[in-house]
């Protein structure tokens, strides 16, 4: 049991509780805020959505949020807000507004936590688009709808936001003028500021039954039940923000980076542009709001996104265990299903990967049965450079297909140095088929992830060298 | 006008049963289920459960005081496991504790000791060992034997379609408190309230007038609630009146998803003829029904199968078997559709392959053999009112099939990779429950003094509306301000004997019943005003926007003086009617009938594009003109229709469940059963309604909207099979839904798409 403080819509919360139980469960329990929504307590479905908002200087940002995989003790100096937290007395806002009028709400359900998602993203973006703003319901489901009335309610909230004039303020400043938000809003950083949080401590790991959480985005999906019982650690990045950095030779991600801070790292953006848009395909916003990218690399499954990246990348991990420290590959990391090379007390500091250079070329696939908010069928990366049209440094990487997240060092080492060609191509397929082993799973059959895996690496060559590859040979 | 419902919703103070305040004491309740798809149970130990923190008490079939059956149809399904465990996820024990985390903590102690037999998954391995669970049934028209001769075009195969989970995201629950004398009040998520009162009465031997269930909304049903509400309300009501304490029960997504049936899927042989020039002349076709280890509706589902096994189409000679087969499956049942998707999969199916055989586009073929006015339904119906032709070319003037058909081929001939498809689907669909006893319903409308109206029917708000229709229906009549009329939770206790919410009828029969009460109190009302405004004749009386007319001119009396008044003069403000629908019957000896008060019909163009790198798709765009008569609240019918064409298109796609060969259901959670999302609905959809459309059957000429639409999904499959035949011509295949991307790339790919998984 720890004590709690933080404000959760207009309230100030001081309570002791245990921190290991999620936001959700205390929302609906303790507090009776039964708008939030618990529908399959995963992280995907989207009924729980909230916002949670941090004190950065003399500003909150809010980030959307599944309650259901939120440990309470995350919520700490934060701003919880629920669906009571941003009715307005009498009216509907125009988010909620438009969902009436533009049928985006059957059952009701649902309806909170996409009104949630959306508001996140109203607080989130001085520029609104469409397009955007749907993507920021890609951790939401509805069941009734079928989502074409929820598109429609989307264009009309954005174009009516869009018709009002901005004012100098922040977009907080301007949803409340627009009744968006409720005007105690303003008060929030003060009241943040007057929590004490303590700094973090140590990430040394004193105790040997303790779970360390980071985001708690799968440890709380595959231990629903049993995470509150656990004496648990938290070492959310929230409360750090140390940025992504590069150097004369490599580009440093510290582990608690989150997803979606790495997918809009302006360092990531410099050297690939393209993954912005690919990494929409992993999880959702809130999802990617919480997940790290140490969480995704200990958590060691065969089909994870971030370290089928950085595999490829050549990616290398710093381990410190207290006072010591030690560096090891990521691509020697693995040791088996959920097998990892690191000690219980040791923790993901930071993760490197060669700086790109001009003649650099990533590529990376991802096919899941739904495309967005799935885990993959098979993914793949292929990084290399173009020395005089000659591969050097190739990295391929291929989750799903084995059980980790595999390297494909045959492969890689075949495409090595040679200037490719359709049979080079083809030899290169085959050594692929040669270093994997799928398994039937709700992923789909071996046979099928043999073939994807083969069609993405396909499609892979297409990108860098249209024509090599030629359907008659594939049929 | 104003929906009330949305507008709580938006705010998020709409109430479903997981968010009503519990009284003090309150308990809860988590179900024990077997993990083993069939077996003899040798043993129950519970000692370790009963003593962990929190626990009250743990119930299993040996507690129960009356009969342990909650068969519907036929009695063969016990609440809890007796002897022997027939599915994966079959409730044996209930664990009752202070709670909800402490009740499933304690289940995780139960030893079940169970020793293994065989388990069929398959419906045909269940069909040739002889489990069956009713009779098969037939339906036949002409003589198909004496018709294959003339025919010039024979075409057999097999088509397959896949089961649906519901994912109502309000997951399944109930909560019940003791009331004094034995009784037992309860709060369920059911679309059949009268179904739970009737399943209590019987499991806990106490009569139906000491139970009282109420239903104020469901975070969805789609058929799931219809029947396999009722379990977990029995469970709370077994332990509230044994406890003496009020008990609540709302299942995690994992073990609804576990214990509850699905729609069914079916695995079926076709066998079409047809003359050279695409008339169809005979049909024969067998249906595979997977009905899993109990009844449940499956007869019901599997008899609308049949009647719904020619679509949207005439053809003479017919001749329609079914199995319903035993299965160690969770009991399959009602889900949108109720059997008629699977119907009209195979002949959609029958149609694409003919039109393969005979050189010409499958819409050749539809579009020829579309029902008119007078044909024979091979259930012996007469199509009347018959808008088949109408909504098709309806869509044609919209959208001309040609051009698309060019815009199809100019894409793929521009692009090697990516490959455009499309397909069209007509549907049909009868509007009554085949089980003619059920097409009842009753209202209740209470005027208060103060003018404010209360109505109670039989209908479940489910987010398809049904509040708002009814209330639009007496708004109409007593032409007073919405924001007057409300609609009441659904209450045995006030409409007593209800039908479920269900086969799409909810606003028809609910609808009519209250029509009838609120004309009733109209009257009574009218013919009290003539009198105080010495109005010889009534009918010269009217009420419109809270005034009462003379003669055509506005009086000094308002709704609520009058109501006022009539009050004062003893007359009665409450009204009950009652609903049951006209000319409808089916001989079951004969199947033949007129099982339906009328038909929907509609028309829909579907365009996909398939990236045949990855075996990946995209929707392009949902074109259709749809039949819903004089809708009474359209942007309700709008939404409805976009809802039911997103999860057939669902159904058809990217849903799909796997159970393993041993019946465990490997799609168990959100993270592996993929719904449709934001990202997956169409580009473009556009929904018209067909004008000039009557229908004297529901009220003020509407039509029911919640499951026809369902089934232009199916055109998606066709579409998408289209687009793999452009970029691989020669592929062979077996018409087995859904099309998954995985099913799409072994067709790209493959000789044979037949990538079962093996787990």
């Amino acid at each position: 049991m720890n004590i709690l403080e933080c404000i959760i819509n207009n309230k100030a919360i001081e309570v002791l509780a245990n921190p290991g139980i999620v936001v959700l469960d205390f929302l609906r329990q303790h507090e009776h805020l039964m708008g939030t929504k618990e529908g399959c307590r995963e992280g995907d479905c989207g009924a729980c959505t909230i916002l949670v908002g941090e004190l950065h200087g003399n500003e909150v940002i809010y980030k959307s949020v599944n309650s259901c995989l939120m440990p309470l003790g995350d919520a700490h100096g934060k701003h919880i807000v629920t669906i009571e937290g941003i009715n307005q007395p009498k009216e509907l806002n125009p988010i909620q507004h438009a969902f009436v009028e533009d049928g985006g709400t059957q059952c009701g359900f649902c309806t909170p936590g996409f009104i949630m998602s959306l508001t996140g993203y109203c607080l989130n973006n001085k520029q609104l688009k469409s397009s955007e703003a749907i993507h920021s319901v890609d951790g939401n489901i509805c069941r009734c709808t079928g989502h074409p009335p929820i598109k429609k309610a989307i264009h009309h909230i954005v174009d009516g936001l869009k018709k009002f004039p901005k004012t100098n303020g922040t977009p907080l400043t301007h949803l409340i003028e627009q009744n968006i938000l409720p005007e105690y809003f303003l008060s929030i950083p003060k009241r943040l500021e007057a929590i004490n949080i303590a700094p973090l401590v140590d990430v040394h790991i004193e105790e040997e039954h303790m779970t360390v959480v980071s985001g708690g985005t799968d440890l709380y999906v595959q231990k629903a039940f049993s995470m509150h019982a656990e004496r648990t650690k938290r070492i959310s990045s929230w409360q750090k923000h140390v940025p992504i950095t590069e150097d004369e030779t490599l580009i440093h991600l510290p582990g608690t980076t989150t997803v979606e801070e790495f997918r809009l790292s302006p360092v990531i953006a410099k050297y690939f542009p393209e993954l912005k848009t690919q990494f929409e395909l992993f999880g959702s916003t809130p999802i990617r709001n919480r997940a790290t990218v140490a969480g995704n690399i200990v958590n060691a499954s065969p089909i994870g996104d971030m370290t089928c990246l950085l595999i490829a990348l050549n990616a290398s991990l710093r381990l410190r265990d207290g006072g010591s420290q030690r560096t090891i590959p990521l691509r020697q990391f693995y040791k088996g299903y959920k097998q990892i090379d690191k000690k219980k007390s040791e923790l993901i500091e930071s993760i490197s990967f060669p700086l790109p250079k001009p003649n650099s070329r990533l590529s990376y696939e991802k096919v899941s049965r739904r495309k967005y908010l799935d885990i993959a069928s098979v993914n793949t990366t292929m990084a290399f450079e173009l020395n005089n049209d000659r591969i050097v440094n190739c990295g391929i990487s291929a989750g799903g297909v084995g059980p980790t997240p595999l390297f494909l060092a045959k492969t890689s080492e075949y495409l090595n140095g040679k200037i490719l060609n359709g049979k080079y191509f083809e030899d290169a397929l085959e050594i692929a088929q040669t270093e994997i082993s799928p398994i039937s799973d709700a992923r789909g059959s071996a046979e099928y992830k043999r073939l994807l895996l083969r069609q993405l690496m396909v499609t892979h060559c297409m990108k860098y060298f249209p024509g090599i590859v030629r359907k008659e040979s594939l049929v | 006008m104003k929906n009330f419902d949305s507008e709580k919703h938006v705010r998020g103070e709409s109430q479903f049963v997981d968010d009503l305040l519990v009284p003090e004491g309150t308990l809860y309740a988590h179900v024990y289920y077997s993990r083993v798809a069939h077996g003899k149970i040798l043993s129950i130990n519970l000692s370790a459960a009963e003593t962990m923190t929190g626990v009250t008490a743990i119930f299993t079939s040996k507690d129960i005081p009356g009969a342990n059956q909650i068969g519907g149809i036929v009695p063969d399904e016990p609440l809890l496991a007796e002897q022997y465990v027939h599915f994966n996820g079959q409730p044996i024990a209930v664990v009752v504790a202070d709670s909800a985390f402490h009740a499933r903590s304690a289940t995780e102690k139960i030893v079940v000791e169970i020793e293994k037999l065989p388990v069929i998954t398959d419906p045909r391995e269940a069909f040739s060992k002889n489990e069956l669970l009713v009779p098969p049934m037939t339906i036949e028209l002409g003589d198909i034997n004496a018709t294959w001769s003339k025919c010039d075009i024979v075409v057999e195969g097999i088509a397959e379609t896949g089961g649906q989970e519901h994912l109502y995201l309000e997951t399944q629950g109930a909560f019940a408190v003791p009331v004094e004398g034995g009784a037992v009040k309860v709060v369920s998520s059911t679309q059949g309230p009268t179904a739970v009162q009737r399943t209590i009465s019987k499991v806990l031997n106490i009569p139906m007038n000491k139970i009282e269930v109420d239903v104020l909304r469901l975070g969805g049903g789609f058929g799931g609630k219809e029947d396999q509400a009722t379990p977990w309300a029995v469970m709370c009501a077994l332990a509230a009146t044994k406890l003496r304490r009020p008990v609540k029960m709302i299942l995690h997504r994992q073990d609804d998803m576990r214990m509850t049936g699905k729609r069914h899927p079916y695995s079926s042989d076709f066998k079409i003829g047809l003359k050279s020039d695409g008339t169809i002349l005979a049909y024969e076709v067998t249906f595979y029904q997977n009905g899993g280890a109990a009844a449940d509706l499956s007869p019901a589902v599997l008899q609308r199968t049949m009647f719904h096994c020619t679509n949207s189409y005439f053809i003479p000679n017919v001749k329609a078997i079914g199995y319903s087969c035993r299965t160690n499956l969770p009991p399959n049942t009602a889900f949108r559709g109720f059997g008629g998707p699977q119907g009209k999969f195979v002949i959609e199916a029958a149609i694409f392959k003919a039109a393969e055989a005979m050189n010409v586009e499958p819409s050749f073929i539809q579009k020829k053999n579309l029902l008119k006015n007078g044909d024979e339904f091979p259930y012996g119906q007469i199509a009347e009112r018959c808008q088949a032709i109408p909504c098709w070319n309806s869509l044609e003037q919209k959208i001309s099939i040609g051009n698309v058909k060019k815009k199809v081929d100019d894409f793929n001939s521009a692009n090697e990779w990516k490959k455009k498809g499309f397909a069209l689907m007509p549907i049909c669909f009868g509007i009554s429950f085949t089980n003619t006893m059920m097409n009842q319903a009753s209202a209740l409308v209470h005027i208060y003094t103060d003018g404010s109206v209360g109505i109670s029917t039989a209908a479940i708000e489910m987010g398809q509306g049904v509040n708002m229709k009814i209330h639009a229906i007496a708004q109409k009549i007593f032409s007073i301000n919405t924001e007057r009329i409300k609609l009441e939770s659904t209450n045995t206790t006030r409409v007593a004997n209800t039908s479920p919410t269900a086969a799409s009828s909810g606003a028809d029969l609910n609808g009519m019943a209250t029509q009838l009460a609120c004309n009733v109190l109209l009257e009574r009302l009218i013919k009290f005003a003539a009198e105080q405004l010495h109005q010889y004749d009534p009918t010269k009386i009217s009420i419109s926007d809270e005034k009462i007319f003379n003669d055509g001119k506005e009086t000094e009396w308002t709704w609520t003086k009058l109501i006022s008044a009539a009050n004062a003069a003893r007359i009665s403000l409450t009204s009950h009617h009652f609903y049951s629908t006209p000319k409808i019957y089916f001989n079951r000896e004969s199947s033949k009938g007129h099982p339906f008060a009328y038909h929907v019909f509609g028309t829909a163009l579907i365009e996909v594009t398939l990236d045949c790198l990855r075996g990946t798709y995209e929707i392009d765009a949902v074109n259709i003109v749809h039949d819903v008569g004089k809708s009474l609240q359209p942007a309700i019918d709008l939404s409805q229709a976009e809802g039911a064409i997103m999860q057939g298109i669902g159904w058809m796609t990217v849903e799909e469940i796997i159970y393993n060969n041993e019946g465990r259901l490997i799609t168990d959670a959100l993270s592996t059963y993929k719904v449709p999302d934001v990202h997956f609905a169409p580009k473009e959809m556009n929904i018209s309604f067909l004008e000039n459309s009557e229908n004297p059957f529901a009220p003020f000429n509407s039509k029911a909207i919640g499951e026809p639409p369902f089934m232009y999904g199916i055109g998606a499959y066709f579409a998408l099979l289209n687009a793999i035949k452009a970029f691989r011509p020669n592929t062979t295949y077996s018409a087995i839904a859904p099309m998954t991307p995985e099913r799409a790339l072994s067709l790209l790919y493959k000789e044979v798409g037949t990538l079962a998984p093996a787990l």
